[in-house]
């Protein structure tokens, strides 16, 4: 009942072509990132200095991601100061041992849970099922995915790839296996399912000894923690149990207090397109005194899971600016056609595509794939409120993917050999940069083309297949720009030509 | 003032009526220009596949054949992006050091590329480039034109002081119509699906021609409108500006698969 894994997946290209087939999924995806699009257009435009918010957010994050293990030093001494507990967890394995263990210490067999995409990431709720607790998720989309055997799809979203029928019928079904039942008639009108949902997970809220939340900042000088949500569940999970046991990667640190003025503007308006978001819970440590509102224990997990490998990558670290708001995924085209799913983990989207890879390696078929999973249209770029250049990280891993090179693994610095399954795409890159490099030669078979033009097929065999499958071929013209040049403006063109060739020989020396 | 066209692969090999159509409309403004014979391509297949190491000589050969004008004019956004955005990169990490004149030749050489749009608005300073072109017609701005270069309303300006054009607005125009280069082919399926939701957006406009800065892009909206049947043909923003009321300056190509005169498709 803990859901499906993202184990084991095709390579993006595969998964998203069925996707693109499932015409129902498509339909949902184009209605909802429709939507959300142009609301948070509107609410970005509302502030006449978004931009320099933008600069200051990535400013914050460039700053605090170079001191890191200073901040995350001083963020201990003040959580610990603060009553609270802090674990260090360098990978999934061990940040979900350290939850299970701490959950066992309470003697409780369930736990409620605010929406967390780092505890997705390390498939918390599986390892806590195996340890015989099971994991109640509270967030509304979260809860759809749960009881729907399912995995999200969208990091804020996660049951975005759901409409509303669908979302009734996983009501009915499946509601009472988990707890209250869904009321007799349930309609798919959106007021019911929500009451519905309420009813369900007032019953989980009031019984529960033991809370997991992640963070979306935490605050190094105070040892504050805050969780920006819209429905409220994140507050009574966060507040109500006895424990509350916080999983958070380490580039959530932010280093005071005034740095979340920038990001509480930042992310409210690029994910939800609301001004402020609904709830805004912090807290430091623990509470102490009898009677004091909130938890009386308090453990924070700080994640690594290959974090430090992506900050040791001078391109790739931006990604870890990340603050999580999905804009890039709402305005993505490829997303929008391929769904999250395909992106086989936790993190969909343009923000999967490049810190997947960069937090699992490049070495299974998936991962070597998903940093082709773009266009390199650039959309995400624009809208990002951390402005992470994601096609420049796109490119620069599709260079580790093909070509390999440097690379830090598991805190390694290690040489990655290039992906399997790229020897034909590299002799023709190498062969097309040869003949790019001999200009005679890309005039001779310009030629070439021109006088066998009537000969080619309309169809192509092989890879060809995947541009002729839906599209037409352009004609091969009769005579290339550069011949037409050199016949109509001959004598001049063939001088410079050669005297250039000349140059460039000269130049290049020993270059082949 | 030396200027220079820089043609690209794409065009020179399969879209030459929009180099002459480019030539033809610089010409007419008085620009005198060059075409280095010595040219090639600007390494964007390559690079943005992930092949930085192919790229370098082409990033080099750029600087070289281009270095003695004082414009480099391209009817390419995304090549123009290319230079202008990653050639200083790519030459700073692979001749910095020693070779630090290969770097800082392709940085000045890169800064003084430009898109044709941009040539023609920030350089010459005109938008009215005296064309004439009869038809209704829905611009589709290109990614990089649209992010990278950050072109804006040039081409829509030039487009709207075109004598007998019709500009219609394209819907969802500012998404990408799923090119993306080697994505066409690795990512075939999503391709065609943004390619195909593009050419419905462009059929329900009623244009008869659908224009933009960038032959690629046009290669696969195209091949899709094509493959549908529809009568909407793709046509560079070059072959407008270069039509005047004496015909279009590219006549002869026209009839070789090139999107440009349409009187003859007309008939259809
Ligand atoms: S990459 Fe940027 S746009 Fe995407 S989720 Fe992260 S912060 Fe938001």
């Amino acid at each position: 009942m803990s859901g499906g894994t993202f184990l084991g997946m095709p390579p993006f290209p595969e998964a998203a072509a069925a996707a693109v087939r499932d015409t129902r999924l498509r339909g949902n995806l184009r209605h909802a990132t429709g939507t959300i699009r142009a609301k948070r257009a509107q609410a970005v435009a509302e502030l006449p200095d978004w931009a320099r918010l933008r600069a200051a957010g990535a400013a914050i994050k460039d700053r605090t991601l170079r001191h890191l293990d200073h901040y995350l030093e001083r963020l201990e001494e003040a959580v610990t100061a603060a009553g609270g507990t802090v674990h260090w967890a360098a990978d999934a394995a061990e940040a979900n041992r350290i939850v299970t263990e701490l959950v066992r210490a309470t003697g409780e067999s369930e736990v409620v849970k605010v929406k967390s995409m780092a505890t997705q990431e390390i498939g918390l709720n599986a390892a806590l099922e195996a340890a015989g607790i099971r994991a109640y998720e509270t967030d509304l989309a979260e809860l759809i995915v749960q009881l729907g055997d399912d995995l999200p799809s969208h990091i804020l979203v996660p049951a975005i790839h759901r409409n509303r029928g669908e979302i009734r019928d996983i009501f009915r079904s499946e509601m009472g296996s988990w707890g209250r039942p869904a009321p007799d008639g349930l309609s798919d009108e959106p007021a019911e399912l929500a009451e519905a949902a309420r009813l369900h997970l007032r019953e989980k809220f009031l019984r529960a000894r033991v809370g997991i939340s992640g963070a979306n900042f935490m605050v190094a000088e105070t040892g504050t923690l805050v969780v920006v949500e819209s429905e409220g569940n994140g507050r009574m999970c966060l507040t109500l149990p006895e424990t509350l046991i916080s999983v958070v990667g380490i580039e959530k640190v932010v280093p005071t207090w005034r740095d979340l003025e920038v990001f509480l503007q930042l992310l409210p308006r690029s994910s939800t397109a609301e001004r402020m978001n609904p709830y805004t819970s912090m807290w430091t440590g623990a509470a102490d005194a009898e009677g004091a509102d909130g938890p009386r224990d308090f453990h924070l997990v700080l994640l690594d899971n290959g974090r430090t490998d992506a900050l040791a990558d001078t391109v790739g670290r931006q990604a870890l600016r990340c603050i999580r708001c999905s804009a890039c995924l709402n305005v993505c085209p490829v997303y929008e056609r391929a769904g999250g799913h395909a992106y086989g983990s936790a993190y969909p989207g343009p923000i999967g595509a490049i810190l997947t890879p960069q937090l699992r390696g490049t070495a299974s078929g998936l991962d070597a794939s998903l940093p082709y999973a773009s266009s390199l249209c650039g959309a995400c770029y624009e809208v990002c409120p951390v402005a992470i250049d994601i096609p420049q990280v796109l490119v620069h891993l599709r260079e580790r993917v093909v070509e390999g090179g440097e690379a830090t693994v598991r805190g390694r610095r290690t040489t990655v050999r290039p992906a399997r399954g790229h020897a034909a795409e590299r002799a023709a890159m190498r062969a097309a940069r040869w003949v790019f490099e001999h200009p005679a030669a890309l005039r001779a078979g310009q030629r070439l083309a021109s006088r066998t033009r009537r000969l080619h097929p309309r169809r192509l065999p092989g890879p060809g297949r995947a541009w002729t499958a839906s599209r037409e071929l352009p004609e091969v013209p009769a005579e290339s720009f550069r011949d037409w040049w050199r016949r109509e403006r001959g004598d001049d063109g063939g001088g410079r030509e050669a005297r250039g060739e000349r140059e460039a020989r000269g130049e290049r020396g020993g270059d082949r | 003032m030396r200027v220079a066209l820089f043609v690209t692969c794409v065009t020179d090999t399969l879209y030459p009526g929009t180099g002459r159509a480019a030539l033809a409309v610089l010409e007419r403004l008085g620009v005198e220009v060059d075409f280095p014979l010595t040219q090639s391509c600007c390494g964007q297949p390559q690079f943005n596949t992930g092949y930085r190491r192919e790229t370098e000589p082409l990033v080099r050969r750029f600087a070289e054949v281009f270095r003695g004008y004082d414009h480099v004019v391209t009817p390419s956004g995304s090549c123009a992006a290319m230079v202008r955005e990653n050639h200083p990169r790519i030459a700073a990490r692979a001749f910095g050091g020693g070779a630090a004149g290969t770097a800082a030749e392709a940085a000045g050489v890169a800064s003084r590329t430009y898109e044709l749009s941009e040539f023609l608005v920030d350089v010459l300073g005109v938008t009215d480039v005296g064309a004439y072109y009869p038809h209704t017609v829905t611009y589709h701005p290109t990614c990089h034109g649209l992010r990278t270069l950050g072109l804006g309303d040039r081409p829509r300006r030039l487009l709207e002081n075109v004598r007998g054009l019709e500009l219609v607005e394209l819907p969802g125009a500012q998404e990408c119509c799923g090119f993306g280069g080697t994505f066409a082919v690795k990512n075939a399926a999503v391709s065609a699906a943004m390619g195909s939701d593009k050419a419905r957006g462009i059929e329900s406009t009623g244009a008869q021609a659908v224009c933009a800065v960038d032959n690629s892009c046009l290669m696969h909206i195209g091949g899709i409108l094509a493959r549908r049947g529809s009568a909407v043909r793709p046509v560079h923003l070059a072959e407008i500006l270069a039509s005047t009321d004496a015909g279009t300056v590219v006549d002869g190509t026209a009839a070789e698969g090139t999107p440009a005169n349409g009187t003859e498709e007309e008939a259809r």
